[in-house]
């Protein structure tokens, strides 16, 4: 008994794109009642939101294929200025049209333009009576472009007078989108998370052809087990089964365990897995890495992560002039004259000072300090003289390109530039050694 | 990255302007053109060198990025349809090359890396600094532009005005990319049989495409997302491989891209060789060697490896400062020109005119060794140039031998001082060459401590030690050190056949066992203070001995080889030790400069009208200088109208002398002119800014003066 049930599209289409859309059957059923028929005008402008992976490219993806809907598809990230989307937009529309000229592109600066040339397709086409899709994915993006790129597609089948619904695909809810004026509210859908019931179900569904799906049912069940609280995202989970699916074979492959023997294939991938989330799913070591390691049964601990190379080195100087940057970041003006001279009096011991710096400075993050302060400070932790030479000079800089400084507000350099020290109290412990 | 100046500019001045400036630069200009190119000989030798030096530091490091490279898409290029293939989420292979701070020397490796590169694996390699990509599209751009360049370096010359017309107005997205680059593979394809063979089978049907972040850190991080994400879309149809050069620690791609991302990326770590080890096998290449003549003094080889410790970790600055001592030493010294190898010595100094001789004879080195000679040969050595041509010939060949035999006894030296605990006299090599050439080190406190720990040293360290020094002197395959040879390999068959004093000390043992048989307490007192007694006045055990003798055999040579360059005649013609000169040329000091610009005109100016002495303030400095001078003495924020007073009062002094005027309460209108634009002028370069505390101060940005 198929779920999906419309009266334009045949049952057997239907029942396929049932079958390859798991655990999503009411959401495109949703939108297939949406849609409408072939001929029928379809709401203007669609909004669908929903956490990563949760199906939603996919979905639209499939429907849309299976269906043989005409439709057009557009990642806003790759096509990053408007200019190159909407010219985008136009040469998906010309070259499914006819795939023996396809060189004429016209330069398409502006939503004027892109109406004109838009309403030309659809012509010569021959999609006037049809409802035309543009998806546009990861609509994020769309908020970074020109400020009338947004409402112009969502008012698309207003402005161009045609069959057209304009389906937004986003990770983030619809009033973080919304401009100020003038501007037609999309019909907003919500993907919701896959549940873990639903992700074994969608992992398990394409099982290796050498072994039965129930023995890799119960694989990807003791790999939920393992990552389900830390990683919800399908495409990463799938990729550690990939990964780690050679090594829960092995016992059977050795002939010490049959399929059946769920309990010995637990012991044998358990602590696998749990090093497999400390490494490869951080990414400290590389799946390729990963994988040599698996097969050479090698230990991972000879495989140092990324993380564990914080050791860095540094020129004398730089070492010196980073912990005065630490110490001027961190320390109030006010202490320096009680730190760095060494005839600094009497030293006021107010209790309501002590209270209040031992909370602060650490939890405050780093405060800016002008030049010349991180320079006496400088001058006071060397033991020797050191000359204000340009190599002192160009290592600030050169710190401030490397990251561990930054600068804040540029505007002027001779008028004082003022740093902030970037770099954590262990990397500065690390240094002082 | 900002490690940065250019010696590179003066050379090139040099260079340009050739022969003419050495010979202007003293009167006796018979040799310049000769030193000229030796020097540009010399240097060229170094260079080439150096750069085989480095290919070979580089080397472990470009194979095994290669063998990453070459790995990295074999499934792209195979078509596996594995179910683990497919499963598997595509990332993008990425190498991370962790490459240490000194930003400077970055370039060489990128540039033999994608030279390598470009011989082996890919065409097509694009290389990216973060100051041309502050945002995506101009990425996009620069990538495709040096993507599609390559490819007109590869291809025929017949395409290129088809790509230059379609490259302007070419849309700067990856699908564009992409579809450039099926069209690329796809003619190699058709052209393999035809004579491009030869070019183009060295790569692979669809060779991957290499992209180069330069400086890693300086990039945005949304510029990188946003490039990772697009291409991780397209890695099927593009071949991509990123290689993120690093100069801090790989963590900062952590800091730089959110899980998210960098779950896109398949990352292997590559780390090169640490600044400091590589500097140590430089030094050990160029400077403790014999091929070159020309040789680095004390001092200025401390300035150098103080500039690199100290200042910038960059071995390239390094090789840029021993260039410049290399030009300096035969820009101002006359004799520079017999700083040759052996070979041509002999033709050199027979023509060397008289004024060289006289050039000879004033040497502070030679006139000592002309005072230690009796009175007869004296007068020869002052008087008669031909004699003084055989006995600089003479000399300068034994320097040469001195030099060869030090660097032999120094390796030796070395491995004792090396593996002592805390290294009395320094971990590396270049430490003990320091000290070895700062004077004798045999009179130091620190030989000493460490001839006290090598006393000390057990017996298999020390017959390891004799080996290494035995291989060192066999290597150096002087004639001068086959009885030094033999005597070391007595010692080691003396150290064989020490079984007899293992017996002697199992006698002692058995004497300790006899001990613990004793119960009375008085009886036990008595013998272990009989044992203590024994022990201290007991003659010394064969091996201590011969410790000694190692150790005192050891000594001797040090004391005879290793004496400092400067106590040798005519040191100066090989060794350049100006190190004041190499220092003003490499340690700028703009702020130093200026103060004494300003505070003291007549450093620059050599008027002898602005001589003044201490701190009065003389009326005939520039209006700047008094200006300056007077805000010396102020605080914080200096109120302009007392400023103009003072500085009228100041300019006045001398006029007002002759000519009592009464116009003192109006100040001159010019003065007051003066006096802005050196006001304006000291704005300018960063002394003042004005102040919004208070409308007629100005706020001193300075302090102390320098």
């Amino acid at each position: 008994m198929p779920n999906l049930e419309h009266p334009a599209y045949p049952a057997d289409a239907l029942l396929h794109l049932e079958s390859l859309v798991p655990c999503r059957e009411s959401q495109v059923s949703l939108l297939l009642s949406i849609f409408g028929e072939r001929q029928q005008f379809s709401f203007p402008s669609i909004f669908i939101y929903g956490h990563t992976s949760s199906g939603k490219t996919y979905v639209m993806q499939t429907l849309l294929n299976t269906l043989q809907l005409p439709h057009v598809f557009v990642n806003c990230v790759e096509y990053f200025t408007s200019r190159l989307l909407l010219e985008e937009i136009l040469i998906q529309l010309q070259s499914s049209s006819s795939e023996t000229e396809q060189t004429s592109h016209v330069p398409c600066d502006t939503v004027n333009d892109f109406v004109r040339l838009y309403k030309q397709a659809v012509v010569s086409r021959g999609l006037q009576d049809q409802t035309l899709y543009i998806v546009l994915d990861r609509a994020e993006q769309l908020r970074e472009m020109e400020a009338n790129i947004l409402p112009a597609f969502l008012r698309l089948q207003e402005l161009t007078d045609s069959n057209v619904t304009v389906v937004l695909l986003s990770e983030i809810v619809w009033e973080l989108f919304r401009p100020n004026v003038g501007c037609f509210d999309p019909l907003t859908l919500y993907f919701p998370d896959y549940s873990i019931g639903h992700l074994q179900k969608i992992l398990s569904r394409n099982h290796p052809p050498e072994y039965t799906a129930d023995f890799y049912a119960a694989y990807i069940n003791i790999l939920l087990g393992v990552f389900y609280m830390v990683c919800r995202d399908l495409k990463e989970l799938r990729h550690l089964a990939a990964l780690n699916f050679s090594k829960y074979c092995e016992p059977v492959v050795r002939g010490e365990a049959n399929e059946r023997d769920t309990r010995k294939l637990w012991k044998n991938i358990e602590p696998h897995l749990k090093k497999a989330m400390q490494t490869v799913y951080l990414r400290e070591i590389s799946s390729s890495q990963w994988e040599r390691l698996q097969h050479d049964d090698g230990e991972p601990g000879q495989l140092k992560g990324l993380s564990a190379h914080t050791h860095m080195e540094l020129p004398y100087y730089s070492k010196f002039l980073l912990i005065a940057a630490y110490l001027a970041s961190y320390n109030p003006v006010r202490t320096d004259k009680r730190f760095f001279l060494k005839h600094h009096g009497k030293i006021r011991k107010t209790n309501f000072m002590k209270k209040h710096e031992k909370t602060s400075n650490h939890l405050l993050g780093p405060k800016p300090f002008p030049l010349d302060r991180l320079l006496a400070i400088l001058y006071s932790i060397v033991d020797n003289r050191v000359a204000p030479t340009a190599n002192i000079f160009s290592q600030i800089t050169s710190l401030v390109t490397l990251q561990l400084l930054s600068m804040v507000g540029q505007n002027d350099q001779l008028e004082g530039p003022r740093y902030k020290c970037t770099v954590s109290l262990d990397f500065i412990r690390a240094i002082a050694r | 990255g900002c490690f940065v100046f250019k010696p590179s500019a003066k050379k090139r001045r040099l260079s340009q302007s050739t022969a003419p400036d050495f010979r202007s630069g003293n009167d006796k200009s018979e040799d310049a053109e000769l030193r000229f190119f030796t020097c540009q000989s010399l240097w060229n030798q170094i260079k080439s060198e150096t750069e085989k030096v480095q290919e070979d530091l580089n080397k472990n490091l470009l194979d095994n990025l290669v063998s990453f490279l070459s790995r990295s898409h074999s499934e792209f290029q195979e078509k596996t349809t594995e179910w683990t293939c497919q499963m598997k989420f595509r990332e993008i292979p990425t190498a991370a090359l962790v490459l240490g701070v000194n930003v400077t020397d970055h370039d060489l490796t990128f540039r033999s890396l994608s030279d390598l590169l470009q011989n082996n694996i890919t065409p097509y390699i694009a290389l990216l600094e973060a100051k041309d990509c502050p945002g995506i599209k101009n990425l996009m751009q620069k990538l495709m532009g040096q993507l599609m360049n390559c490819y007109i370096d590869v291809d025929s010359l017949e395409d290129e005005d088809y790509v230059q017309v379609s490259q302007s107005r070419i849309r700067c997205s990856m699908s564009s990319l992409i579809k450039w680059y099926k069209g690329v593979t796809k003619k190699t394809d058709s052209e393999t049989p035809s004579q491009k063979r030869t070019s183009s089978s060295a790569y692979w049907q669809s060779p991957p495409v290499v992209v180069i972040f330069k400086d890693m850190e300086s990039f945005t991080t949304k510029v990188l997302q946003d490039f990772i994400v697009i291409s991780s879309q397209h890695i099927h149809e593009l071949p991509l491989v990123l290689i993120f050069g690093i100069a801090t620690s790989p963590m900062i791609i952590h800091r730089l891209l959110p899980h998210s991302v960098s779950s896109l990326l398949c990352i292997e770590l590559f780390q090169s060789l640490s600044c400091k080890e590589h500097l140590s096998t430089v030094i050990d290449k160029l400077l403790l060697s014999d091929q070159f003549p020309f040789k680095l003094g004390e001092k200025v080889l401390q300035v150098l490896i103080n500039i690199f410790l100290y200042h910038d970790f960059s071995v390239q600055n390094f090789i840029k400062g021993f260039q410049l001592c290399v030009m300096e030493h035969f820009f101002s010294q006359p004799l520079s020109v017999l700083c040759c190898q052996l070979v041509d010595l002999k033709k050199r100094i027979n023509f060397l005119s008289h004024d060289q001789c006289e050039n000879i004879r004033r040497l502070p080195s030679f006139r000592r060794y002309v005072e230690k000679q009796e009175s007869g040969k004296q007068v020869a050595l002052l008087t008669t140039d031909d004699f003084l041509k055989e006995e600089t010939q003479k000399l300068l060949e034994d320097l040469h031998v001195y030099h060869y035999n030090y660097v032999s006894v120094l390796r030796c030296l070395h491995v004792f001082t090396s593996s002592l605990p805390k290294y009395p006299l320094g971990k590396q090599i270049r430490d003990l060459h320091c000290a070895c050439l700062e004077n004798q080190v045999w009179e130091t406190e620190e030989y000493e401590s460490s001839l006290q720990l090598a006393r000390m040293l057990n017996k298999s360290d020390l017959v390891t030690m004799l080996q290494q020094c035995v291989e060192i002197l066999l290597s150096s395959s002087g004639k001068e050190f086959d009885k030094t040879v033999e005597k070391l390999k007595e010692f080691l068959t003396q150290f064989q056949n020490l079984e007899e004093a293992f017996q002697e000390r199992d006698v002692s043992i058995s004497s300790q066992k006899e001990l613990q048989k004793k119960t009375d307490l008085y009886h036990l007192q008595k013998t272990l203070l009989e044992l203590k007694e024994s022990r201290r006045s007991k003659k010394l055990t064969k091996f201590e001995m011969l410790r000694f003798e190692v150790i005192d055999f050891i000594d001797s040579l040090v004391r005879k080889y290793l004496v400092p360059a400067d106590r040798r005649t005519l040191h100066e013609i090989l060794y350049f030790n100006t190190a004041t000169v190499l220092r003003g040329h490499l340690n700028a000091a703009p702020r130093t400069a200026l103060h004494t610009a300003l505070n003291n005109p007549h450093w620059y100016l050599k008027n002898q009208a602005l001589k003044c002495d201490g701190g009065s303030i003389s009326n005939k400095a520039p209006d700047i200088c008094i200006v300056y001078k007077l805000h010396l003495e102020c605080g914080r924020l200096i109120n302009l109208v007392d400023w103009l007073e003072a500085f009228s009062t100041v300019v006045m002094a001398a006029e007002a002398s002759d000519a009592d005027a009464a116009s003192s309460d109006q100040v001159d209108d010019i003065i007051h002119a003066r006096f802005i634009r050196a006001v304006s002028e000291l704005e300018l370069l960063g002394f003042i800014k004005p102040s919004k505390q208070k409308t007629d101060h100005v706020a001193r940005l300075t302090w102390g003066g320098c």
